[in-house]
């Protein structure tokens, strides 16, 4: 039983890190927690149901399924699509709220219109596809058997190798990349940064850009996984704060263990705690290390 | 006529409870910068604790006192107040977005307890027959909520002239001065935590108070009456009327609930009835977009906080 906990933790952990990684960077970069970041996850979700249905109405080569999985190449398409358009949303939102917002106003005024554009946005995904639980295909799929009566779907095994894929990317894009470097100078500090020559307006929109696309990741394996739904976002609000807060903001290693963590111990609360007092682990966690290591696990104590 | 009548008394006692929650919140926000995402959470305690306390005695759930109305409203006080200190000794040591995360938290953990405590809150069915005072003064519809409307009157009444005093006593003043300086009101002997966990607490009370009267005149409190969504309503009657203005505050309780229940009107009648059901995402929807253009076009609200100048600096 642990150790199938142990392995749907994994899982959920990386959708969670996955979306994680955004929130936490434009928690860092932007200086405003968004409680708006999880409805992109959403957005995608959703948007990338509209690329499959129109991939899959040129028949043939979109619609067969590759090998195990339940899916084939018009939902890896659609993905990518996804992740554009989710992109699209975040800088158009940037453009007309949160970017005139941070020049104008306070951090926290950025805070209460993140909360205005949250509903907005869960709520138009009601009016556009209705609030009944969809899925991106009906295929059943048959559970693998690992040792220690592990099951899992060759769907999961997917999106633990993309997530680990996206990782590694992101990872030698931050490292390797002049753009990457000069990200994360931004994070350090943003005048300095500019005082060096770095287009800060050119970071910002990567960071949203970044930031979309893996939430739109994340949100297209849920929907793969369990089910999309309008609350899909909503439901993960605090176990992405956890998981940013957790791994310190800022850091993407940050970001993608606090993931796990959050994941982990919310599959693993249940050994010990009724299953429907689950949603609250995340808040617990955001509570512990707040009052521990205000920093989180990466980040670094700010004076 | 007699049909319009009442539903503005209907209106007016709604939208004065909420404007109850939006003064315990400007409190906090608008006087001490105390960012609580979790309104939604010390109602539910204020509301829950009404049902106990006044509500009758049930099979298998606790409480059921059949205690009088004003003990009602003073032992919600008194639980939201509790649940105050211990959130606010826990939380109030963060700056800003994380307090709102927090806080944030506690709601969706409240929330998870009134779904869930059966023994306490009755789970998912709520706790029905609350009775509402007016019942037993007047007879007829009309009449039971007129008075009903006079005691919600009274109680906003009172909370708002104390309001009134409190921030224009030496520690309202404390209040902004922590707000925009605390180290410098350190500097001057002040305590920053404890003038914080005060006006938190405070506040959350006023919450409290706000939930208790919605259950006594609606007569039942169910988990579904807490959502998040109750959170965002009110911050954005707070952003609406303005923040550090007592008068905002109402004014945009008024106004937000008002724009909310037109539109409902609107959708129920203009909406074809196969889409329905979506009608409350298009309220909510307005609500984002109200919340959104004010902060780009008036981020002061409508009224917005006065100027104070000491009277010592005039001259």
């Amino acid at each position: 039983m642990i150790l199938q906990h142990i392995a749907d933790g994994i899982l959920s952990g990386a959708i969670v890190a996955l979306g994680a990684i955004g929130l936490s960077f434009t928690m860092k970069m932007l200086r405003f927690a968004n409680f708006s970041h999880s409805e992109l996850l959403t957005w995608g979700a959703y948007s990338a149901l509209v690329f499959v249905a129109f991939f899959s109405s040129f028949g043939g080569f979109f619609d067969q399924t590759i090998g195990p999985f339940s899916f084939g190449p018009g939902l890896l398409l659609a993905m990518l699509c996804a992740c554009v358009t989710t992109a699209i949303i975040a800088l158009l939102l940037h453009r007309f709220v949160f970017g005139r917002l941070s020049r104008a106003a306070g951090h926290m005024t950025m805070v209460f219109a993140s909360f205005g554009v949250a509903l907005i946005l869960r709520h138009l995904v009601v009016l556009i596809w209705g609030s009944d639980p969809i899925y991106y295909s009906r295929e059943l799929q048959f559970a693998i058997l690992l040792p220690g009566n592990v099951r899992v779907l060759p769907d999961q095994v997917f999106l633990l190798g993309l997530t680990v894929v996206v990782v590694i990317a992101l990872h030698l894009f931050m490292t390797r990349s002049r753009t990457g470097i000069a990200m994360r100078g931004v994070a350090e500090s943003p005048d300095l940064a500019r005082a060096s020559g770095v287009n800060v307006d050119r970071i910002i929109t990567w960071v949203w850009v970044i930031g979309a696309s893996g939430a739109a990741i994340g949100g297209v394996l849920y929907g793969m996984t369990v089910q999309l739904r309008p609350e899909l976002g909503f439901s993960l609000i605090l176990p992405l704060f956890a998981a940013a807060i957790l791994g310190g903001t800022g850091s993407l290693y940050g970001a993608v263990l606090g993931g796990l963590i959050v994941g982990l111990s919310e599959n693993l609360s249940v050994m010990i705690i009724p299953t429907t007092y689950k949603p609250a682990v995340p808040f617990l966690l955001i509570l512990a290390i707040l009052y521990f290591r205000p920093e989180g696990i990466f980040g670094e104590r700010s004076t | 006529m007699i049909g319009l009548v009442s539903y503005i008394v209907f209106f007016l006692i709604l939208s004065l409870i909420f404007g109850v929650a939006v003064l315990g919140l400007n409190l906090q926000w608008g006087f001490t910068g105390l960012f609580n995402a979790g309104v939604a959470g010390f109602t539910a305690i204020g509301a829950y604790t009404m049902a106990i306390l006044t509500g009758p005695a049930r099979d298998a759930v606790f409480g059921g006192f059949e205690l009088p109305f004003v003990v009602g409203l003073i032992g919600a006080m008194i639980a939201s107040g509790i649940g105050a200190v211990l959130v606010g000794l826990a939380t109030l040591k963060l700056r800003h977005e994380y307090l709102a995360v927090a806080t944030f938290g506690i709601a969706v953990t409240i929330q998870l307890v009134c779904l869930n405590w059966e023994y306490l809150t009755g789970g998912t069915l709520g706790l029905i027959g609350i009775p509402n005072p007016s019942k037993a003064w007047a007879d007829g519809p009309l009449a039971q909520n007129a008075l009903y409307l006079l005691v919600v009157v009274v109680v906003v009444g009172l909370t708002f002239a104390a309001l009134e005093r409190i921030v224009k006593s030496p520690w309202g003043r404390m209040l902004k001065a922590v707000r925009e300086d605390d180290v410098a009101a350190a500097s001057l002997g002040k305590s920053p935590e404890r003038v914080r966990l005060e006006a938190f607490v405070l506040g959350c009370m006023i919450m409290g108070l706000s939930g208790a009267l919605y259950v006594s005149f609606i007569g039942y409190v169910s988990p579904w009456d807490f959502l998040p969504i109750v959170t965002f309503q009110i911050w954005t009657m707070l952003i609406v009327g303005g923040s550090a203005n007592n008068r905002g505050a109402l004014l945009g309780a008024l106004i937000v609930w008002g724009v909310w229940t037109m539109s409902g009107f609107v959708i129920s009648r203009v909406v074809p009835s196969e889409i329905q059901a979506q009608g409350g995402a298009m309220q909510a929807v307005l609500i984002g977009v109200i919340l959104v253009a004010m902060l780009l076009i008036r981020p002061r609200g409508l009224i917005g906080e006065e100027l104070h100048v000491s009277r010592h600096a005039r001259s």
